[in-house]
């Protein structure tokens, strides 16, 4: 991009801004183009999921990765409303996996692929308090202690309505002091020692290993929630992902993190 | 000439292009709402609290910034100190560290298990997360430096003689402090004040991680309109509004004295 010594070149400017650009926009190609992989055999399957599965869903994923070195599995987490708030606001996903038939509800029916609903697994409430129960929580009622501290998700997550519910079929007002996001969150203020107790998933006590002691929630109140499995994309790769998840060896992953099989 | 004018070109198209990048989502806010409603989102029982609480919360974090962050500015614009800059770079973390990060670290000091926290609990009796107080912690740890580095750089810009001047009349520094530095650094103050209430009532991640989110008690506006999102948009976009509002008037204020 040399001008000539002592000449004016008219497009010189424009020459120069086209050069820019282009370096501009060969930059942009070459970083986007590492996140894409370099290999063209490769698959990606974008899968977003309620907290829950957090830990359950990333030891398959990596099983799955390890057995099929062409497909690279991309999870994310959140509650399961903000998952479908955002497949129904256009974020790109394969597949989804919801806490419970009534998450389902608001999402878009057109964006499911054809015959593409599965149950992926079901899971239970448990109370969670931390190692050494400060609170001395044994039963539902003992919630209702003004004393404690009580950490519940919110109304608007399924595991805040599902603790609402069993709550209310148990007559019991709970003393809370919060409202967390998602079930995770609620789990780590229970984990931090912040909270005495927190209603949450039987899966996320069973995942949290020795950080959390679980009371069980009696099955009369409790509230079994469903996992549906919905895949958005007709892609090969995503619909191995999703057999393999429903197969045993996927479920054997659900189940050694506390999830009950459908 | 020609050159001069694809030069202009060539810089209007990315910075109208920057404008539109900050205009559109602000726009869209107002197009999306639903005007006619206004008035019955507002008075929903979620929202009316928010507002309350952060008006209560922003306003302590004020008072406070004032009270801490007016001398603590003082002492960074006057000391010699060989640390006093390595103390400047300190006062200067918080805003750039990432809100939730901050929380986290607001739980590690202040929390139940906390380094404060748990002596705090023995000793008095008193658990600072979860309650109005820890929403404060939060608000105050991300809005004093703002405030501190407004007014700080309004007080270096002061003329050391008038301390000197106002010692051999006999002030005490205190007096000097209180009777000359201060009048004279006023507008510093204001921006000062009103940036740091700004970032007070913005605050989202250090808020929902350090003190929950509880209605009424720990739920501000900003988390308010979080939750809402997913059950009532047109709730959450209503609060919205109202913080967009807030945010332009303070701008104006600042504005104001800025472009006299």
């Amino acid at each position: 991009m040399t001008r000539p010594p002592g000449r004016p070149a008219p497009a010189g400017g424009l020459a120069r801004a086209a050069a820019i650009t282009a370096t501009v926009a060969l930059t942009v190609a070459t970083l986007t183009g590492c996140g894409a992989g370099k290999a063209p055999a490769r698959h990606t399957v974008v899968v977003l999921a309620a907290s829950s599965l957090t830990e359950s869903l990333t030891a398959a994923a990596r099983d799955y990765e390890k057995s099929h070195p062409g497909t690279d599995v991309q999870l994310s987490f959140a509650s399961s409303s903000t998952v479908v708030t955002q497949v129904n606001q256009g974020a790109p996903a394969d597949l989804i996996a919801l806490a419970g038939e009534t998450a389902m509800a608001p999402l878009e029916k057109s964006r499911i692929a054809r015959d593409g609903t599965r149950t992926l697994a079901a899971n239970t409430l448990e109370i969670a308090t931390p190692p050494g129960n400060p609170g001395k929580v044994t039963t539902l009622a003992d919630l209702s202690r003004p004393a404690l501290r009580v950490v519940l998700c919110a109304a608007t997550v399924p595991c805040g309505m599902a603790a609402a519910k069993a709550l209310s079929a148990a007559g019991v007002v709970a003393h809370v002091v919060s409202y967390e996001i998602n079930v995770k969150a609620t789990l780590a203020k229970v984990q931090l020692g912040e909270a005495d107790a927190a209603i949450v998933y039987h899966s996320d006590v069973v995942s949290a290993g020795g950080r959390v002691r679980g009371v069980p929630i009696p099955a009369s109140v409790n509230q079994r929630l469903d996992y549906p499995l919905v895949r958005l994309s007709e892609d090969t790769a995503t619909v191995a992902f999703a057999a393999y998840l429903l197969s045993d060896q996927g479920h054997q992953r659900l189940r050694d993190h506390g999830f009950q099989l459908p | 000439m020609r050159s001069v004018r694809w030069a202009r070109t060539g810089l209007f198209i990315p910075a109208w292009i920057g404008i539109a990048v900050l205009l559109v989502p602000m726009v869209a806010l107002l197009l999306k709402a639903d005007w006619a409603g206004m008035p019955d989102q507002l008075a929903k029982p979620s929202v009316v609290p928010a507002l309350r609480l952060s008006l209560m919360t922003t306003s302590s974090t004020l008072v406070i910034c004032a009270l801490l962050g007016t001398p603590l500015a003082w002492l960074l614009a006057r000391s010699t100190h060989r640390l006093t800059p390595w103390l400047r770079a300190l006062v200067t973390v918080p805003l750039v560290l990432p809100p939730v990060v901050g929380g986290v670290a607001l739980l590690m000091a202040y929390g139940r298990e906390g380094v404060v926290g748990r002596t705090l609990l023995e000793v008095a009796g008193w658990s600072i997360p979860f309650t109005p107080v820890a929403v404060v912690f939060a608000e105050t740890f991300v809005a004093l430096p703002f405030y501190v580095l407004a007014v700080e750089g309004s007080m270096r810009g002061l003329d050391r003689r008038y301390d000197g001047l106002a010692a051999t009349l006999g002030a005490s520094p205190w007096r000097t402090f209180r009777t000359v530095v201060v009048p004279m650094v006023a507008p510093g103050i204001a921006s000062g004040s009103a940036l740091a209430w700004a970032r007070a009532l913005g605050e989202f991640g250090a808020t929902i991680t350090f003190a929950g989110n509880f209605p009424g008690r720990t739920q501000t506006a900003p988390l308010a309109v979080y939750v809402a999102l997913e059950s009532d948009p047109q709730a959450a976009i209503a609060l919205s509004l109202v913080m967009l509002l807030v945010s332009i008037v303070i701008l104006g204020l600042l504005r104001g004295r800025w472009l006299r």
